[in-house]
């Protein structure tokens, strides 16, 4: 059994630590996992991907051609990986940052206001967080109070009166369910 | 130890200074730079030497020196630096001192790009300098083996008093898996009979790589190649996958082996009776477990991130006794397992030749579908 995620969107957008929390979180279950991010000349404001696998034996390829789930934090990466998602895959896209409906209707689909729901919280940073919320709740490979644990250990502790917020963000995405 | 989720580059840095590793000598370049930066931050941290040197030519006779004095050191490079290293790795065989090099290596020839590539095999595996020598090679497929196969490139370097290298790709460097730390040794405290330390109150002793007289050159050539004899007889390592009842082999080192995997464990799942063997030591090649594997199988498959290196390898084993092809990404590019799966099927359709070269047909492969 083996599970792979891309996560996608601009740089600064919190891209490849909400990939790293969920590899975090794998590993926190006893699980195989593999991070690996996009990595190039890159720049601020540039497009940044990480794809996460997760096993439950030794993980073959780190990469993939047609992930099982994405999330899309901006409008370029829906662009790029929607057409490329294996059937029945789950689609998270940040509504917040899209200007379009997704077309394929063999997807299931979650569009999150992330950015919004993230600033209601209190801070837009943690657009990552709603987003991550969401995937796990609708995809449950992962249990969410093991992202809670991998944040906690993860996050520098001057960062940590921070959590709970953090918590709410990801509690906040894991309501919304795909149709 | 747990295991913890460690990036490739760091991860190597940290089993490397848990091996004893004494002094690092190193210069940046992507994709390796993450081992020197964790290097230069916590060799200082343990009073240790770490020196980041004016060039690539500065490292490697940094550690020439300080492999002299019989302490555990190691360099790290990527593809262009290592071409520039390559003198000196040569000065350090020939004086037979110990020493461990790390190759992440990245798009070439020429400057190239910093994406994952395979390209070095020949230079690292097959001497890229002068002279008669033999490097120990050690290629690993994951974050785990790096880490356990850097402890066992210091120990090889010593045991056999040759120049290990640790050869793997980009995308390994800049991945994270979990991997499970070895314990801290502590620094080496006694030293061989060979080493240079003061000669205070004993006769002096000189290491060198010059032996201006041939005779004695040719003693030491004799002696090199009796020690590569020995590496060959005990340090062969492979990992072999389904092999058991294959009639089909995949053959591939480090990254292109694991996509290998995934392909492999696609076309079982389609009823494709095929297996994988993956080098670990790519120096010594793992000759019998290639020939066994030729013995049993009807057809094989090598897939390389460069343009059949160590196919040429495989071939001289196999000696055209079965048919074999080949599959490669080239410059930077990391296969998917589908395009290995693709090739897995026309070897179960009986598609395999023993008509010409196997990158011949690669080509016109490549040439039909453009």
């Amino acid at each position: 059994m083996q599970t792979d995620i891309i996560i996608a969107g601009f740089g600064g957008q919190g891209v490849l630590f909400a990939g790293q929390l969920l590899a975090y979180a794998g590993l926190g279950e006893g699980k195989e996992v593999t991070w690996i991010p996009s990595y190039g000349p890159e720049m601020r404001g540039g497009t940044a991907n990480c794809t996460v696998i997760i096993a439950d034996e030794e993980i073959g390829s780190p990469m993939v051609r047609n992930p099982q789930a994405v999330i899309a934090m901006n409008r370029p990466s829906l662009d790029k990986y929607e057409p490329l998602m294996r059937p029945g895959g789950l689609l998270v896209v940040n509504a917040s940052m899209v200007d379009r409906k997704v077309k394929r209707t063999d997807l299931r689909v979650v569009e999150v206001p992330a950015n919004e729901i993230a600033e209601s919280l209190g801070d837009k940073r943690m657009t990552n967080m709603v987003l991550l919320g969401s995937l796990i709740a609708n995809l449950p490979i992962i249990q969410l109070t093991s992202i809670e644990t991998a944040l906690k250990e993860h996050l520098p502790e001057r960062h940590h009166r921070l959590l709970p917020q953090n918590y709410q963000a990801l509690a906040k995405g894991a309501e919304l369910l795909a149709a | 130890m747990a295991r913890e989720l460690w990036k490739g580059n760091e991860a190597i840095a940290e089993a490397a200074v848990r091996a004893g590793c004494q002094a690092y000598f190193g210069y940046p370049i992507t994709p390796q730079t993450e081992l020197l930066e964790y290097m230069s931050r916590r060799m200082p941290e343990l009073g240790r030497a770490f020196v980041q040197a004016e060039s690539e030519l500065g490292a490697v006779n940094m550690v020439y020196g300080a492999a002299c004095t019989g302490v555990r050191v190691m360099s790290s490079s990527s593809s262009p630096g290592v071409s520039l290293m390559m003198e000196g790795i040569s000065y350090i065989a020939g004086t037979e001192v110990p020493a461990v090099l790390v190759d992440v290596m990245r798009g070439g020839p020429g400057l190239g790009n910093i994406a994952p590539a395979q390209a070095d095999y020949n230079q690292i595996v097959h001497g890229g300098g002068h002279g008669d020598y033999y490097p120990i090679v050690l290629a690993p497929a994951s974050v785990q083996e790096a880490v356990d196969l850097t402890v066992l490139a210091f120990d090889l370097a010593e045991k056999y008093r040759s120049v290990t290298v640790v050869l793997l790709d980009g995308s390994l460097g800049q991945m994270m898996e979990p991997a499970e730390m070895p314990p801290m040794q502590p620094l080496k405290k006694e030293f061989p009979a060979w080493a240079t330390r003061g000669a205070e109150n004993r006769e002096r002793r000189m290491l060198s790589s010059i032996y201006l007289n041939p005779p004695d050159q040719e003693v030491t050539n004799l002696r090199l190649l009796r020690r590569w004899k020995e590496v060959e007889a005990n340090e062969v390592r492979f990992k072999t996958y389904y092999l058991e009842d294959a009639e089909y082999v995949v053959m591939g080192f480090g990254s292109a082996g694991r996509v290998a995997l995934s392909a492999v464990r696609a076309a079982r799942a389609e009823g494709i009776k095929v297996g994988l063997l993956r080098p670990i030591t790519v120096s010594p090649f793992p000759v019998q477990a290639v020939d066994a594997a030729v013995r049993q199988c009807k057809a094989g498959l090598v897939v390389e991130m460069n343009a059949g290196q160590m196919l040429e390898d495989v071939l001289r084993v196999n000696n055209n006794r079965i048919p074999f092809e080949f599959f490669a990404r080239m410059g930077g590019i990391v296969p998917f397992p589908d395009e290995i799966l693709a090739e897995i099927r026309r070897l179960a359709q009986g598609k395999a030749s023993l008509e010409g070269h196997p990158r011949d047909r690669w080509l016109e492969r490549v040439a039909a579908q453009a």
